[in-house]
């Protein structure tokens, strides 16, 4: 199998439905003839032309707006929001109408619209480029999630993602867009709503997402040295949720932690935690630990931001908790 | 010979009789369905709120009859007279009016949130200036796909502050779509005028498209010959290539923001005033020179609509409660 990095992944799958369907095209700042701020789309503007790869003023009401128009009328556009602090701006757009526009109109009208979004520290970005968003959204009835880990699941998760007919709002995390993987030589999709077991384990369930999968198998590897066996699962898509296999792996292993870049509180582990202690609650051996990012504004300063967000370490520190309580 | 745009801007003609006339009984089927639910809604009988557009009636007829079928709208908070105009049965209105599945959004949306895609209602929108950037997506799929086509945006001046405006007219015009912005422009935002909420006076705030290079047609929204005339030009223009066009219409709010509204705010001669000068209705029927007795005749037939339509409406089904999660997906 061909080894490509993330982010020739997410190129892979925009340029196979760019080619196999008219009715996609790509709308985002900077996405023509630089190829985004992330190099994602680059080349696009070549095969495909301006017509479909559009560069847009800076205006992400109008960018989200249009594009829901757009898909109103039959149409597949795919929005690049160059920093997921930026969907801040478009939040009304997102949120009232596309979210909206199938269950005010009584099933008339749907809107297969994908907004690609990317954040993440450690770059030292600062406080309104990093951010992790995602847990916004599993809140919005009508809109889907998805945040990829890896190449394959980027890809395969990217293409479901513009052939469903609902608004999907994915998120990459920019530090995973260099990481390599192997991809099946010919695209397959991946279904929204199924997690990826990474690693079988028995003492813990790990289920994270983002960077914090691979910060996770990390922890794993760790752990083992302490003769504690890890399950690593991403769930992959936050909505739809694969509560089942969620569920199915913390009766197993009967403890659980969670982990995400974003802040802990209120974060997607919240909801995690609540699902597993409801569906595992006799399983269970110890509390849910949770990790996440302190509750901050991510700080500009190396050694601040490394302190705020988690790493393999803070995943470590939080299984041996749940081991230490049996 | 003329173009339609210069007949608009001198005052208009070559409207047929025959069609003001239609104008004239859609115009008061809009007004007696209004004053129908103000009354349903002070009954008791119609949940939630309501926004009535009397008043404003010739700016959705005149701009609706403009439009082609398959040509898409997307309306406001007070949306009952462009549904009507744009072809929605008024049952299915009213139905909506009563939560019921019969209705135009099948009990999901209510008076905010008509939609009739059929028809090209894209659905009203309860965010102020929250349909205008969905309206430049439609167009821009309709240029992408070839098609002759236009995609028109209902809103009102207080919406003329709002990002989601500027940001629209702005990528509208850059990309030359095939839309019409609508303002009706009826001098209040809720119980804010116009003085309190733009620097510019209340009857130059279609220059915001001068800004963006946009094409700007201006008519009084009170003569539906002129916004049919100029809304035929608005199309005509915006299917040229050469971009949209605001459509800037005054109008005249002639009830409250919304039914039960006491207009506190409001200088009551002058509401007095502008109900006996600027009413609509009134000015097409002087026009028209019409008897009493023809417009009782227009007046019964309509009114006849609108008592059938809460008929119909009353005899509809209720949803079942679980249906509240069919449609959240596609």
């Amino acid at each position: 199998m061909p080894e490509v990095t993330y982010r020739e992944a997410v190129r892979d799958a925009l340029t196979r439905a760019l080619r196999e369907d008219e009715g996609v095209f790509l709308m985002g700042e900077d996405i023509a003839e630089m190829g985004g701020s992330m190099a994602v789309t680059q080349g696009l503007l070549h095969e495909f032309g301006p017509k479909r790869i559009r560069n847009t003023p800076i205006s992400e009401m109008a960018i989200v707006g249009t594009a829901i128009g757009a898909a109103m009328q039959g149409m597949r556009p795919i929005v690049e929001i160059m920093y997921e602090d930026f969907l801040t701006l478009s939040m009304e757009q997102l949120v009232n109408q596309a979210a909206k526009h199938r269950t005010m109109s009584g099933g008339q009208l749907k809107v297969p619209l994908t907004i690609r979004t990317q954040g993440g520290a450690g770059w030292s970005p600062g406080a309104q480029h990093a951010q992790q968003l995602e847990a916004w959204f599993v809140h919005v009835p009508g809109l889907k999630v998805v945040f990829a880990s890896t190449p394959e699941d980027v890809r395969g998760l990217l293409w479901t993602a513009i052939h469903d007919d609902n608004p999907v709002v994915f998120f990459e995390h920019r530090t995973l867009y260099p990481v390599k993987g192997e991809v099946p030589e010919e695209l397959e999709p991946i279904p929204l709503g199924k997690a990826r077991i990474h690693r079988e384990g028995t003492d813990v369930t790990v289920v994270a997402t983002g960077r914090l999968v691979h910060e996770s198998l990390k922890a794993a590897e760790e752990a083992e040295k302490d003769g504690i066996s890890v399950e690593v699962v991403d769930p992959r898509t936050l909505l739809p949720l694969d509560e089942g296999a969620i569920v199915a792996s913390v009766r197993k292993t009967t403890r659980c932690v969670t982990a995400h870049e974003a802040v802990t509180r209120a974060g997607f582990g919240a909801e995690l935690a609540a699902i597993v202690q409801h569906g595992a609650f006799d399983w269970l051996d110890a509390p849910i630990e949770r990790v996440g990012a302190r509750f901050t504004p991510l700080p500009f300063a190396p050694v601040m931001e490394q302190w705020v967000v988690p790493h393999a370490a803070d995943v470590l520190d939080a299984v041996r908790r749940t081991v230490a309580r049996a | 010979m003329a173009t339609v745009e210069e007949r608009a801007e001198s005052g208009g003609s070559g409207v047929s009789d025959e069609m003001l006339r239609g104008f004239f009984r859609e115009m008061l089927l809009i007004r007696r369905f209004e004053e129908k639910v103000e009354e349903r809604f002070r009954a008791g009988e119609l949940p939630g709120f309501l926004h009535v557009a009397i008043g404003q009636e010739a700016t959705a007829t005149g701009v609706c009859a403009a439009l082609a079928r398959e040509d898409v709208i997307a309306s406001t908070h007070r949306a009952h007279g462009h549904a009507i105009a744009k072809g929605t049965p008024v049952d299915r209105i009213m139905a909506e009016l009563y939560g019921k599945k019969e209705g135009c959004s099948g009990g999901f949306g209510g008076s905010m949130h008509l939609y009739d895609v059929e028809v090209g209602l894209l659905g009203a929108n309860a965010v102020v200036a929250g349909g205008i950037p969905g309206i430049v997506g439609s167009a821009l799929a309709f240029q992408l796909k070839g098609e002759q086509r236009v995609a028109v945006a209902f809103f009102g001046d207080g919406a003329t502050n709002a990002g989601t405006f500027h940001e629209s007219l702005n990528l509208g015009q850059l990309w030359k779509v095939p839309a019409v912005f609508v303002l009706e422009n009826n001098g209040w935002a809720e119980s804010t005028p116009t003085v309190q909420h733009s620097p510019l006076p209340v009857d130059e705030l279609g220059k915001r498209a001068l800004a963006y290079g946009m094409k700007l047609i201006e008519v009084d929204g009170q003569d539906v010959e002129l916004v049919y005339l100029a809304a035929l030009a608005s199309r005509e223009h915006a299917l040229s290539g050469k971009g949209p066009v605001l459509l800037h219409l005054r109008t005249n709010r002639l009830t409250g923001h919304y039914v039960g509204d006491p207009q506190v705010y409001r200088d009551k001669e002058e509401l007095k005033r502008e109900r006996e000068t600027r009413d609509p209705i009134e000015l097409l029927r002087a026009r028209l020179e019409l008897s009493d007795e023809e417009l009782a005749a227009v007046d019964s037939e309509v009114t006849a609509e609108v008592e059938a339509a809460v008929e119909f409406a009353k005899a509809g089904t209720d949803p079942d409660p679980e249906d509240a999660l069919k449609w959240v997906y596609a």
